[in-house]
């Protein structure tokens, strides 16, 4: 199929961007999204002109490095990641947009690539269990309920690839912080913690320039780990939780 | 062949001095590990903030490295390619990882997974370093737990296990198909937690391009900020490369695409050993290439073969769908071939029985380059909500792949490169031939021998990481006389100008090729007769054409842009450049061994039913290479291999 591409590009974090458009020509319908990319990026290397930059490394949908709005949406058409995402969902002749995350949070570096640092600093705020290697006790010391386990293991999902941040209107990282919390606030080992964890790890985001909830629900669908929206009334309870406390 | 001529001046390789001094204590070996803890020298806990370590890479060997060495209170400086430490490829290993635990009361024990592990490697890894891996392997169940790592459970609350890749005993935990990614993020949130407490000192995209050495020590690493193009260098006491794997010189593999070998092969020219780098595992159940646009493979577990049958039409050139065969006109290859394993034979043989079928023109699907995975009869006799409860995510990952439904059409699957069970030589304590330079997980060359079971990479990565770097680094520091390496000292200007150099050359050369067209070209050649089958005329053949290339590469290489801001075609133009040298050498180490052993089979060594036969009077000990000069023939150093414990066999699934 034959498709034209308009794709934002911008050199560095202080210059302006533009989108520009392309024409790539000949695509399988078994392409991956990213594999049309690469197709097209040969081309451009070959006119000797720089490629499209955009991050992307295992290609299998688990590490979270790519990311893109394609058409509007976070990833594009189909719940998955974008590397996960085929050509076969578009047709011959589209026009396609291909911009960054849009978000204050997430300064663009270059094209479609763009500055998550932030959701590093959000986990290490709080988003862990204090267990220095070799304190731990034996594994089978602290029975955890296979229904606790289950909604940890759920909520531990997160690949951290930030599309419930682009796609939220108020570019709000509840959906990302809440996973992780319900996740480590769900175990025993998470136990000890479980108030400090909450206040500062919600600190941390506010901090970054994230938005706030406004519940429209935008993450969750465009989530492709499945996270559920109701992890983000589950954080606020244990936020609540934490506050009475005083913790 | 006659019409061969050998311009590889690698072919003239010489032997050096045996490597003797192995570091490995003695005395039981059961009581190994902790003679060699308590015979450390340790660092003053106050002194251990005056020692800076680096640490390359943050996956589960490096993230767990990192952390630790910050809990113990040294300080350091870490560094990753990617834009946060969280996405190292460790986070795609799906099955699981191995312990020693005997939770199911099944027989299990250190010295089972031990004699397991060294028997699986193929009678090629170094006895002591197996051993202590097992014992350790039960430290790390209660580590990865205490931080929260959500591993399946059973309805008493207990932790639950599988038997995987063919072993007698249950001993795998797991977390879904996604025990990587778990594992990998307790490692990776011990870390966050020593970051943001400002005791490691965390790099995110930037790359290490080359290995300081100063006065025969390792003082230090030159890296590129990915994002500015700055080249900087970085100095300490000691240097950790956990930077995995080489798979990706084979181009398609399932490693993640920006996965490389640059560390591991800077640090060989700067003097590190690089031990059996012909070991190289190809997975048997990926999904296969659909054209020439691909861009990588994509692994499915291997638990698929436990309910499909893997089978190819009787007739070469049978393009009729697969419905449309009649069952006396399929060819059940495995089960015909080994009755008494059937479709459940190890990954090697399955992976070559697969290339057989196919290089007899009986492959499907797209170039012929594929085999049926057929759940039809599971199907009728489990029905389809057993077969999707046990299944369902892996069918719904290779539907969203090929748009093709495998309740109703069988799968299609082909090998594909996976873990390289080679890399730098260690001794003991995991230190290289170069002092100061620890290699750790994927990134050295032990544990695994020749190949790797299954569920016993994540193992081994978190074992080098939490327990046994730590422990050995200490006593090098504790050791070393501690001076400070000025910063204008000839060794790091010369490091600092061979890589701003070689990046000005890739950038000024302006030729009409793209890095990916040569790394694809690499890739294809070294598949053809570097991959899961090896001979003398292919590897010769190999050998003639790497240098060719190699010499093409630097006249023809084309990178768009400057090296001042993000360029990510110079990351990768600079990362085949290695992988032109590194193949090089694995093709040499291929042609030398002259027995096939574990992922290693040579045509010309197998037993009359087809099975690879090893050479134990020969080839029993590992291949440690060292580099000489550039397109020089490097010289080999053997470590002997001496089985005190596990008796080698000749292993059989006929």
């Amino acid at each position: 199929m034959n498709l034209t591409l308009r794709i934002w590009r911008q050199q560095g974090p202080d210059t302006d961007g533009t989108m520009t458009t392309y024409e790539v020509a000949d695509i399988s319908p078994d392409m991956s999204f990213l594999e049309m990319l690469d197709t097209l990026n040969e081309e451009l290397i070959l006119r000797g002109e720089e490629p499209v930059a955009f991050d992307h490394d295992c290609r299998e949908g688990i590490c979270g490095a790519c990311g893109m709005v394609i058409n509007g949406q976070a990833h594009g058409p189909e719940r998955t990641t974008t590397c996960q995402l085929h050509m076969r969902h578009f047709s011959d002749g589209d026009t396609i947009d291909i911009e960054p995350w849009r978000a204050a949070a997430f300064p663009v570096v270059k094209d479609l690539v763009v500055d998550r640092s932030a959701f590093d600093r959000i986990i290490g705020s709080g988003g862990y269990v204090t267990a220095p290697t070799g304190s731990a006790p034996e594994a089978h010391a602290t029975p955890v309920p296979k229904a606790a386990a289950d909604t940890a293991f759920e909520h531990a999902e997160c690949i951290g690839c930030g599309a419930c941040v682009a796609a939220c209107p108020n570019g709000s990282a509840m959906l990302f912080t809440s996973a992780k919390i319900v996740h480590l606030n769900s175990l025993p080992q998470g136990g000890p913690e479980r108030e400090s964890r909450v206040l500062d790890m919600v600190a941390t985001m506010d901090d970054e320039g994230f938005g706030g909830c406004t519940v429209t629900g935008e993450c969750a669908t465009a989530c492709p780990k499945g996270i559920p929206l109701s992890s983000i009334s589950t954080m606020n309870r244990e936020y609540l939780r934490a506050l009475r406390k005083g913790a | 062949m006659s019409d061969v001529i050998s311009v590889s001046s690698y072919l003239d390789y010489t032997t050096g001095d045996a490597l003797v001094d192995t570091k490995v204590p003695g005395g039981p070996i059961a009581e190994r590990w902790d003679r060699r803890r308590f015979e450390a020298k340790l660092v003053n806990p106050a002194n251990r903030r005056k020692h800076t370590v680096i640490v390359v890479g943050t996956g589960l060997a490096g993230g767990a490295a990192g952390a630790t060495l910050a809990e113990q209170g040294y300080r350091v400086v870490q560094f990753c390619y990617q834009d946060s430490p969280r996405r190292a490829h460790s986070i795609a290993a799906q099955g699981g990882i191995n312990a020693a635990k005997n939770y199911r009361n099944d027989g299990d024990s250190v010295r089972r997974l031990f004699y397991d592990t060294v028997k699986g490697g193929d009678f090629r890894a170094r006895e002591s370093n197996v051993h202590r891996l097992a014992q350790v392997s039960v430290e790390i169940i209660d580590q990865c737990v205490a931080q929260g790592v959500p591993f399946a459970r059973e309805y008493g609350g207990l932790l639950d296990t599988r038997s995987f890749g063919g072993v007698q005993v249950s001993r795998t935990f797991y977390a879904r198909g996604q025990t990587g990614q778990q594992l990998l993020l307790g490692a990776y949130q011990a870390l966050s937690r020593q970051i943001a407490a400002g005791n490691v000192e965390m790099h995110p995209r930037t790359e290490m391009l080359d290995l300081i050495v100063v006065d025969g020590r390792a003082r230090g690493i030159v890296a590129r900020d990915l994002i500015t193009g700055r080249v900087d260098t970085y100095l300490a006491d000691a240097v950790v490369l956990a930077t995995g794997g080489y798979g990706n010189v084979f181009h398609l593999s399932t490693n993640a695409k920006n996965s490389n070998a640059t560390a591991i092969w800077r640090a060989h020219r700067r003097g590190a050993f690089f031990a059996n780098p012909c070991f190289t595992q190809i997975h048997p159940t990926c999904v296969p290439r659909s054209g020439d646009h691909q861009s990588k493979l994509t692994l499915m577990s291997e638990s698929l073969r436990n309910d499909g049958r893997i089978w190819v039409p009787r007739q070469a050139g049978d393009t009729r769908s697969p419905a449309d065969i009649p069952e006396d006109e399929r060819d059940y290859y495995l089960e015909r071939i080994y009755p008494a394993f059937g479709n459940l034979v190890p990954r090697d043989i399955a992976s070559r029985a697969a290339k057989n079928v196919c290089d007899e023109g009986r492959g499907v699907g797209p170039g012929g380059q594929g085999v049926y995975l057929d759940f039809a009869d599971a199907i009728a006799r489990m029905g389809r909500d057993a077969v999707a409860a046990k299944y369902g995510n892996l069918f719904e990952m290779y539907e969203r792949i090929t748009a093709e439904d495998p309740y109703r059409v069988p799968m299609r699957i082909y090998p594909a490169i996976h873990y390289t069970m080679g890399g730098l030589w260690v001794d003991y304590d995991l230190q290289t031939t170069v002092p100061g330079l620890f290699a750790i997980g994927e990134a050295n060359f032990s544990d695994h021998g020749a190949n790797r079971l299954g569920a016993s990479a994540l193992m081994q990565g978190l074992a080098d990481g939490y327990f046994i770097l730590p422990a050995t680094l200490a006593d090098y520091l504790a050791r070393t006389p501690a001076d400070e390496v000025p910063a204008d000292h000839p060794a790091v200007s010369e490091a600092v100008f061979a890589v701003t150099d070689r990046l000005y050359q890739l950038l000024s050369n302006n030729g009409d090729r793209t890095p990916e067209s040569f790394h694809r070209e690499l890739g294809e050649l070294l598949w053809d007769h570097c991959g899961m089958a090896r001979n003398e005329t292919g590897l010769r053949k190999a050998l003639d054409r790497i240098p060719v290339l190699r010499a093409e590469f630097w006249e023809r290489i084309k990178v768009p842009g400057s090296g001042t801001d993000l360029n990510q075609s110079l990351e990768k133009a600079n990362r085949v450049a290695d992988y032109l040298e590194l193949a090089e050498l694995m093709c040499l180490d291929a042609l030398h061994r002259a027995e096939s052993c574990g992922g290693h089979f040579r045509e010309e060594s197998q037993t009359p039913d087809g099975e690879a036969a090893r050479r134990d009077d020969t080839f029993c000990y590992a291949a440690a290479w060292e580099f000489t000069a550039p397109g020089q023939a490097p010289v080999l150093h053997k470590e002997d291999l001496v089985f005190e414990h596990v008796h080698p066999t000749q292993r059989s699934y006929a």
